[in-house]
């Protein structure tokens, strides 16, 4: 690819396992999800799409397996064969999940700025987090005198500013209308072409061609 | 090491199995022997009379509460951090018999302070730190109660218990500092060095026999969570999926 | 630390709008005030001796009934997640949201504990030790609390449970800070002790509450 690239970062899955309550929720989960790619996870309620992007954001433990980032272009190498420390996966990737992440007493424009400071993301990317989702029309707004697919925009706009290599995202689509559908789908895109990558827990609403993963849930017989 | 791992318990069944009873009988022998010796074969004392009897329920149970505890926190570091299931199911039973034996050295100290001190309570130091303590137990086991999911309940519960057991010497600290400000020194003293022979054997015969009984109760207890454990995997097993995941 | 800075910035100024919870604190401080006199007596004699333990008790249940938000809030509406996610250790985080805690519920209530105390009659030399006191020691309840506030966080009846943890953790503070602000009172040399040991468990609670807070709310993320 062209040295524009913002991102080279990859995840490397591989026998990923995760129980909660002491029950498996998925099992052998082994995929690569490479730098400028997204991957599309689909499958019913409960198989575990949601396990599955925490236990990847570093935010819920694994019961098996690994997840590993992966330096893409060059020489091939895996980050933990290189002499400096590895950068966990959290420092490499953002979840935004079911919730907005968004305070209903503060302002967007108060949002875009905590978030910069949070991911230590310029100035600069406040405005083109804004310009991204269309923010302007509401962005002074209180969270909580917005709608909810203008909330669902906000909580969106810390992919841009936190700018990490790998989007990992639940069902962003909720409570958005085509419209702003289209404009994420274009976002991800946008950012596929800069290197990064995604992987998205979606029922048919994102309008993005990507390869899928599925989660089906078997029956335990043939579990073992 | 992982929670479905149940080669260990099954270890322990084996071991716990044949001296559950043997303890059990162990604790009432020398339990009875101590309460013969402590209510009709010592001497009462010159200055507290009878009443002195209530000490050899009393004091050894305050020992237990506070060995219970320490034995509680101790199977929690080991549970935490070691992810041993068996330590958790330890921790998780040790919790009920403590707060006993702690409620029992607070009624008995109750008791005794009535005709001593001329009121069911007093704010003594160390009845004050047996109090707090017995508050450290009912906050563990409401964690174990508030938590459905047992795996994150045992490692939640053991934070408790393990913040709560360095608090401990910080707590016993204050009150006893709290108790100076406003009061004489305590007039517990059956405990301490000045105690006579004749109280010391029933009084030690007590102890050994609660930690006995300790030791029974814990096997009895750890014992049936386990069967309700391996109940609960049995009947929840069939018709659980499992997800896998497949590229398109 | 600017993901610290960050956060703690965030909550103060939440703390401080309306609808915020710094106001709340100082409102119910000064309440838990009316109920202890309404029930005592307007026996003004009575009243000024037992006015610094009276105050450190309802600044310690301030803070107790704010807790259970602490990591609640952010938990609900999933700002957690992104403080967790872009935390390096989240001990520090968890001690920020501590700080915040304080900045935002602890220190609104020691500045309002003078008219409170006027209230109770606080006899005048007692003021100055009292707030000290106060200042010194409320920050080992927002610490201490953490651990509770973390270890309920997602329970439907949390703040039940969060009061029966930190209770316990919480009488050494209440012990030495009614000590020092009684014993600055009357030019006791208990007063020195006394606040340098409530200055100890305060130092002591930023080092357990954000160990312990941490490894519990790590715990209660798992979806």
């Amino acid at each position: 690819m062209s040295e524009s690239r913002r991102h080279n970062l990859g995840l490397r899955v591989e026998g990923l396992a995760a129980a909660r309550g002491g029950r498996v929720i998925f099992e052998s989960a082994s995929f690569v999800l490479e730098p400028g790619a997204t991957l599309l996870l689909k499958g019913p309620n409960g198989a575990g799409k949601t396990t599955l992007l925490r236990t990847l954001a570093g935010l819920a433990p694994a019961a098996r397996g690994t997840a590993e980032t992966y330096l893409d272009g060059g020489p091939r190498l895996r980050l933990d064969e290189l002499p400096a420390p590895r950068p966990d996966r959290r420092a490499a990737s953002i979840y935004a999940g079911h919730a907005d992440g968004v305070k209903a007493s503060m302002t967007g424009v108060e949002h875009l700025r905590f978030w910069a400071r949070l991911y230590e993301g310029g100035a600069d990317r406040i405005e083109i987090a804004a310009g991204a989702f269309d923010l302007a029309p509401f962005v002074h707004l209180r969270a909580g005198a917005m709608s909810a697919g203008q909330r669902r925009r906000l909580g969106l706009a810390r992919l841009v500013i936190s700018g990490k290599p790998i989007w990992l995202l639940d069902e962003p689509t909720a409570a958005m209308d085509a419209v702003a559908a289209a404009r994420l789908a274009a976002l991800i895109l946008a950012h596929n072409a800069e290197g990064g990558a995604a992987l998205v827990a979606t029922h048919d609403k994102l309008p993005i061609e990507a390869p899928a993963l599925i989660l089906d849930a078997r029956p335990p017989a043939e579990t073992q | 090491m992982s929670v479905f791992d149940f080669a260990n318990p099954e270890r322990f069944e084996r071991l716990a199995r044949p001296i559950a009873v043997p303890t059990g009988a162990l604790a009432a022998v020398l339990i009875g022997a101590g309460l013969y010796y402590g209510l009709f074969n010592s001497p009462p004392d010159y200055k507290q009379g009878e009443t002195v009897r209530i000490m050899y329920v009393h004091v050894p149970a305050a020992w237990m509460a506070l060995a219970c505890y320490t034995a509680l926190a101790a199977a929690s570091a080991v549970g935490f951090i070691w992810k041993h299931p068996l330590a958790d199911v330890a921790a998780r039973a040790t919790a009920p018999i403590g707060a006993v034996f702690t409620a029992v050295a607070i009624v008995t100290g109750s008791l005794w302070g009535r005709p001593m001190w001329g009121t069911w309570w007093a704010w003594d130091a160390r009845l004050t730190s047996v109090l707090i303590l017995f508050f450290l137990y009912l906050g563990y086991m409401a964690v174990w109660a508030a938590i459905e999911d047992k795996a994150r309940a045992a490692r939640l519960a053991a934070i408790v218990a393990i913040a709560g057991f360095i608090n401990v010497p910080i707590i016993k600290f204050s009150v006893d500092w709290w108790n100076s400000l406003h009061q004489p020194a305590s007039v517990f003293r059956a405990d301490g060095p000045t105690i006579d022979g004749s109280m010391l054997a029933p009084l030690l015969l007590m102890a050994l026999g609660y930690t006995v009984l300790f030791i029974a109760l814990l096997l009895a207890s750890m014992r049936n969570e386990i069967a309700a454990r391996r109940l609960m995997r049995l009947e929840g097993a069939p018709g659980r999926p499992v997800s896998t995941v497949r590229k398109e | 630390m600017r993901a610290q800075l960050a956060v703690i910035g965030r909550d103060v100024s939440l703390a401080f709008r309306s609808g915020g919870g710094a106001l709340h604190s100082v409102i119910f401080f000064a309440l838990a005030a009316l109920v202890f006199a309404l029930a005592i007596g307007p026996d003004l004699a009575l009243l000024s001796g037992l006015a610094a333990p009276i105050l450190w008790a309802i600044a310690l249940l301030s803070a107790l009934v704010s807790l259970d938000r602490l990591f609640q809030a952010d938990f609900e509406d999933g700002s957690l997640d992104t403080i967790v996610e872009t935390a390096d250790f989240l001990e520090l985080s968890v001690l920020a949201k501590s700080v915040a805690h304080w900045l935002s519920a602890g220190l609104p209530v020691v500045l309002a504990a003078p008219a409170v105390a006027l209230l109770l009659n606080l006899p005048a030399e007692g003021y100055a030790p009292l707030l000290l006191s106060l200042l010194v020691g409320t920050p080992a309840l927002s610490f201490l609390g953490a651990i509770g506030a973390a270890v309920a966080l997602g329970l439907r009846r949390a703040s039940i449970l969060v009061a029966i943890l930190s209770g316990p953790l919480f009488a050494p503070a209440l012990i030495f800070g009614v000590g020092a602000a009684r014993a600055g009172a009357v030019d006791s040399p208990q007063f020195l002790p006394a606040i340098l040991l409530l200055g100890a468990i305060t130092l002591f609670g930023a080092l357990l509450g954000p160990i312990a807070g941490a490894a519990a709310i790590r715990l209660n993320m798992t979806a």
